[in-house]
């Protein structure tokens, strides 16, 4: 009986070092040419979904170029977020338009 | 007052174009005068978009113009909603025709280049373009917009054309 208390406490520790914490969903939007919010955290994982309000098309664009999402008007995309890092991106079309998103492992 | 003049001054002095100095020197324009005023900044920079569309070389610059004109084309949608919606028949004014002459004497000086020549000189001149309508946006049409709705769509445009001077000054940055 030991054993096999031993055998299920070893599986849970197993299933929670290989299920780790579910991936969250992140909300940006872009709205008369603003973006918010301006700076947002995320863990790598975790799916952004980029929400353009505006009636104009913008992109989403790192400036290490780890990504690059454009945006039609009034329209969503998502993207996976797959590197750690401090990211700063902006529109491509409106270079006025910064944001930050920080990426942790 | 004296701060108000003094800002009319600089604006004035900054300002590289002489329709929109004639703006800033002008009694303050009527919502009717600012939403015409607005929509031919607007139409000027389609036309120019259209000329390069078909006259530049340089891929960056090509995308330039596409871009303009998608968002000129955007703004000037809205701004014909917006007046539809009020109520107002956008009214030509002496700033208005200004503009569109200037830009027409522009547009004559451009299709003389070609190439390259054609690609700095466009981008130069969206570059001064913008500014100069930002500047006249800034202390001569928001300022001057009675309606809340017109102030604001104003300011939305003053954003995208901020934002269009920069790509505009990335793209003369590359070309050099």
């Amino acid at each position: 009986m030991p054993g096999r208390l031993a055998s299920i406490a070893l599986a849970v520790i197993f299933l929670s070092i290989s299920v780790p914490a579910r991936a969250a969903t992140i909300e940006i939007t872009m709205e008369n040419l603003v973006i918010a919010p301006a700076e947002v955290s995320a863990k790598v994982g975790d799916t952004i979904t980029w929400i353009n309000k505006d009636v104009f098309a913008h992109t989403a664009t790192a400036k290490n170029g780890d990504f690059d999402v454009t945006l039609p008007p009034k329209k969503s995309a998502t993207s996976v977020v797959k590197k750690a890092g401090t990211v700063e991106y902006y529109c491509r079309y409106h270079p006025n338009m910064k944001a930050t998103l920080k990426i942790e492992p | 007052m004296f701060i108000r003049w003094s800002a009319a001054v600089a604006a004035a002095i900054l300002l590289s174009s002489p329709a929109l100095q004639g703006a800033s020197a002008a009694d303050k324009p009527t919502d009717p005068q600012i939403a015409h005023i607005a929509y031919t900044a607007g139409v000027i920079d389609i036309n120019a978009a259209k000329q390069a569309q078909k006259k530049a070389k340089n891929k960056d610059v090509k995308a330039f113009a596409e871009d303009m004109l998608r968002d000129h084309e955007a703004v000037n949608k809205q701004a014909l909603a917006l007046v539809k919606k009020l109520n107002v028949t956008p009214e030509d004014n002496d700033t208005s025709k200004a503009l569109s002459k200037q830009a027409s004497d522009k547009l004559a000086e451009l299709d003389k280049l070609s190439g390259a020549a054609f690609d700095k000189a466009y981008v130069a001149n969206e570059v001064a373009y913008h500014k100069a309508v930002n500047g006249a946006l800034e202390t001569q049409l928001i300022p001057s917009a009675s309606n809340a709705e017109l102030k604001s769509l104003l300011q939305t445009g003053l954003k995208i054309f901020q934002g269009h001077q920069q790509h505009a000054e990335h793209v003369a940055v590359e070309l050099k």
